[in-house]
């Protein structure tokens, strides 16, 4: 995947961008039925999320995510802009300073540490994983999240540590 | 931009900000806190991640060829530029300015009497977002929540049951909470408010509130 997102963003290759549609777009698709979209909407809205990933390919950072968590920000936000029709307020951007090649290092690190996520939550049981997929697929409002016990938070809690770690270190370097 | 921060966001609101369910209003105090916030930024970025991985695990649907070749023309056209923000401001982070169209000095403020001002801020209707700007040493009323009330702090400090409320420190207040928040030190203080149903008031208090917050 990184691969091909590279392929996108410093040869402009179609054909990476197809691939990257083939293995996305069916499952950015699924996120927006269960959102609420009809198939129709659904798909229009999936061809703006993959255009987005090759027009915003340069911003892409893989020391900070993988490629799917890229992809899930960018098609949450068109769920809400298409299909909520309302503004997203996003963060301040930080400053990360000229922006270097990221650190080899810091993107294995980062890659591993996202597919064993993918293990840990794909490994849960039934009952957790659905809850997990419910609740970051946009099913459960805050006071619902808020009256799960079920959720479970402790494989959140060290990927925070690991992700504060990860941003204290990049902002070390600028 | 490391500050020190007391007070956070709750894991239910960082998730619910990742999967994108927050009327636009809490979005707008939860992106203005993480402006502000390093801990609650890198836990956002957790959160994404989990996303990103039921995302990459999850049941896909098909798509039909039409669609990959909407796709590839659309990556032959040129994007829509995107929207340049404005200059930094030292109080206002980004996504406020977002909101107010520039920077502090461009808040439409009203004057809600006694010193005090507000301006609401245009989001969709399920919740309201307005700033407060609450002279040092002024008194709020006495009231609780119908819902949610997130009170940011975006200048000065206010003090209440809740503790010491600084620069980028939220306090989250329920219905079963009832505050009286004091502007404290020589500053004045301005905060981000929001709120998902209307506030109510009590004891005597109501008819002086009313006018005194416009709402």
């Amino acid at each position: 995947m990184i691969e091909l997102l590279r392929r996108i963003r410093h040869d402009r290759d179609e054909s990476a961008f197809v691939d990257l549609f083939r293995h996305f777009a069916p499952r950015v698709k699924a996120f927006l039925i269960r959102s609420g979209a009809d198939p129709a909407m659904a798909e229009e809205c999936v061809q703006e999320v993959m255009a987005t990933v090759w027009h915003k390919a340069a911003l892409f950072d893989p020391s900070r995510a993988s490629v799917a968590t890229w992809v899930f920000t960018i098609a949450r936000n068109k769920k809400i802009d298409l299909l909520r029709k309302q503004k997203r307020p996003e963060p301040e951007d930080l400053a990360w300073g000229p922006e270097a090649e990221p650190d080899q290092e810091d993107v294995v690190g980062l890659q591993q540490e996202s597919a064993q996520l993918t293990e840990a939550i794909a490994a849960l049981p039934e009952k957790q994983r659905i809850l997990i997929e419910k609740a970051y697929f946009g099913e459960l409002s805050h006071s619902e999240i808020a009256e799960q016990t079920g959720l479970p938070l402790g494989t959140i809690k060290s990927r925070i540590r690991l992700a504060l770690d990860r941003l204290r270190h990049a902002m070390d370097k600028t | 931009m490391t500050m020190t921060i007391r007070h956070h966001l709750t894991d239910e609101l960082i998730m619910a900000y990742s999967a994108g369910t927050l009327p636009e209003a809490v979005s707008l105090a939860v992106a203005t806190h993480l402006s502000l916030c390093d801990e609650c930024r890198a836990a956002l970025q957790a959160h994404e991640a989990v996303g990103g991985s039921v995302l990459e695990g999850s049941d896909p649907v098909a798509v039909s060829d039409a669609c990959l070749k909407g796709a590839l023309a659309l990556i032959r056209t040129a994007p829509a530029p995107d929207p340049v923000r404005p200059a930094p401001d030292p109080v206002l982070p980004a996504p406020l300015q977002d909101y107010v169209g520039g920077s502090l000095s461009d808040v439409a403020w009203r004057s809600a009497g006694m010193g005090v001002r507000q301006a609401v801020l245009k989001t969709e209707d399920s919740a309201t977002a307005r700033l407060l700007y609450i002279p040092a040493g002024m008194e709020m009323p006495d009231h609780g929540h119908r819902g949610m009330e997130l009170t940011l702090v975006l200048q000065g400090a206010f003090r209440d049951a809740g503790g010491y409320f600084g620069r980028g420190d939220i306090e989250i207040a329920f219905e079963d909470t009832q505050h009286t928040p004091v502007a404290e030190g020589s500053v004045d203080c301005i905060c981000l408010a929001v709120t998902d149903a209307p506030l109510k008031f009590s004891g005597l208090l109501p008819r002086l509130a009313q006018p005194f917050l416009k709402i």
